[in-house]
């Protein structure tokens, strides 16, 4: 049996603490892979945490109400023949920020421009220059509480939280939004293409399925997006996966579903291995989804597991719109509203219902003659609602 | 079922899917789903809380007839 420390999980680009609201577990517990242990909350509400090993709960490092970062550990797990752990030995309060993973937003590029160069030679771990870089922190200001005055990143977070006034919670929540597509933006050298797509036939499809269905039972359109996208990312694979330095192809096709907080914001949490799920079962699952997404009950796989985002404007919004891609993800796929439009078809001019499809993606991993193959995928899939 | 009883209904299930907006605050002869800010997977969870609620079908033929609060309390009183 040896003891591994449970940590705080990053649950996006975007997070870089949260918040410990509720425990499930108690010491002398037995856990098993997927249990949820804890509740935590983050700027885009509450999030279930999962456990993925078997094992039993030895201790609580972090108390309710108390925030952490992301890495942290917040509780020691014995598991059966694990290896022995990197971090602090069991008995010691949990490690130094500087010895910390770095959370996820804080991994620039080692080439990219350093707003923190006046304190070089100050000692600075990583991850705080890192996060100084990210957040726009004169490290010559802060004080360091490391090892013989090294700045941490807790110093860091300290001077950021010293220097901003106090924020709702909707303001936190865009102030996040912004950090992380600020980012997308400035790292990631994105591409766009566009497609109209003629979705006549799913529409007529979906109402001919849907005429004789209890509405517990009905698809929507936004369902036949997702899993048309979900089959294009499995024949195209260098559109689905994470770049965190290099860019690592997912096996499983795990697509982010872009969905609207009432009050403001918006999430994106996975459907995981929607290219295997028939349409019922990906109505379902975003029906489930959303309604949790809503409710702030979303589990940590949810958030850090997708591997490309689906955005809808619905039925009701505009013609088209251009995502910025979710870091550490390398495409995402916005789909403007439905709208009747004059159409060729068949050789003849004819009203159509017709969906501009946007693809944004990362030339770091793909160009536009894949793009294009890729959105050429998706088109071809909803001309054929019926197999997808 | 009246108009009025329709009415409370709709209030009671708008309330559950948009509890920030004032029910008695929106325009009867306003969009609903501009005056909740509700999507099309909320609008199908309302029509299946509505279907359930009061045992009526409501097919998607007939989702235009709930687009006031005005036209589906009148529409849910005659399946009523």
């Amino acid at each position: 049996m040896t003891t591994v420390p449970f940590r705080m999980p990053s649950l996006g680009a975007d997070m870089e603490e949260g918040k410990l609201v509720e425990w499930m577990i108690e010491p002398g517990q037995h856990v098993a892979h997927g249990d949820i242990v804890a509740v935590v909350e983050t700027v885009k509400g509450a999030v279930e945490i999962e456990v993925f090993e078997d094992a039993e709960v030895k201790r609580l490092l972090v108390a309710l109400g108390e925030t952490v970062e992301v890495g942290t550990p917040i509780a020691e797990l014995d598991v059966e023949g694990a290896p022995e752990p990197e971090a602090a030995p069991a008995a010691e309060r949990p490690a130094p920020a500087a010895e910390r993973p770095a959370p996820a937003p804080a991994a620039p590029p080692a080439a990219a421009p350093t707003a923190a160069a006046p304190a070089a030679a100050a000692r600075v771990s990583p991850a705080a220059r890192a996060a100084a870089r990210e957040r726009g922190v004169d490290l010559s200001a802060v004080t360091g509480s490391g090892p013989g005055g090294a700045i941490v990143l807790g110093d860091v977070e300290a001077a950021v939280a010293e220097a901003r006034p106090e924020v709702s919670p909707l303001e936190a929540l865009r102030q996040a939004i912004g950090q992380s597509m600020a980012r997308s933006k400035r790292e990631i050298p994105h591409y766009y293409l566009a497609h109209h797509i003629d979705v006549t036939p799913a529409t007529e499809w979906l109402a001919a399925t849907n005429e004789g269905r209890e509405p517990d039972r009905r698809l929507l359109l936004g369902a036949l997006f997702v899993k048309a996208v979900a089959v294009a990312a499995r024949a195209n694979p260098n559109l689905n996966g994470h770049y965190e330095g290099a860019f690592k192809p997912s096996e499983a096709v795990h697509v982010g579903v872009a969905v609207a907080l009432r009050g403001g914001g918006l999430t994106a949490p996975a459907i995981h291995d929607a290219d295997t799920l028939d349409l019922d079962e990906t109505m379902a699952r975003m029906r489930d989804l959303i309604g949790r997404a809503r409710a702030g009950r979303l589990r940590a796989s949810e958030m850090a597991d997708p591997t490309i985002t689906v955005t809808s404007l619905g039925d009701r919004g505009v013609e088209a719109m251009t995502a910025v891609i979710m870091p550490p993800q390398v495409a995402i796929v916005a789909f403007g509203t439905p709208l009747v439009r004059p159409f060729v078809h068949d050789g003849a001019v004819v009203p159509r219902t017709v969906v501009s499809v946007t693809l944004s993606a990362d030339h770091r991993v793909s160009d536009g003659r894949l793009g294009s193959r890729f959105l050429s995928a998706v088109e071809a899939s909803l001309a054929k609602p019926e197999e997808l | 079922m009246t108009r009025d009883e329709a009415m409370a209904v709709l209030a009671e299930e708008y309330g559950a899917i948009a509890p920030d907006v004032d029910f008695a605050e929106v325009d009867p002869k306003g969009d609903v789903r501009e005056a909740f800010e509700i999507d099309s997977m909320d609008f199908l969870n309302l029509v299946t809380a509505l279907s359930k609620r009061l045992g009526i079908a409501i097919p998607e033929a007939d989702y235009p007839e709930l687009t006031t609060l005005d036209d589906a309390a009148t529409y849910l009183a005659a399946k009523g």
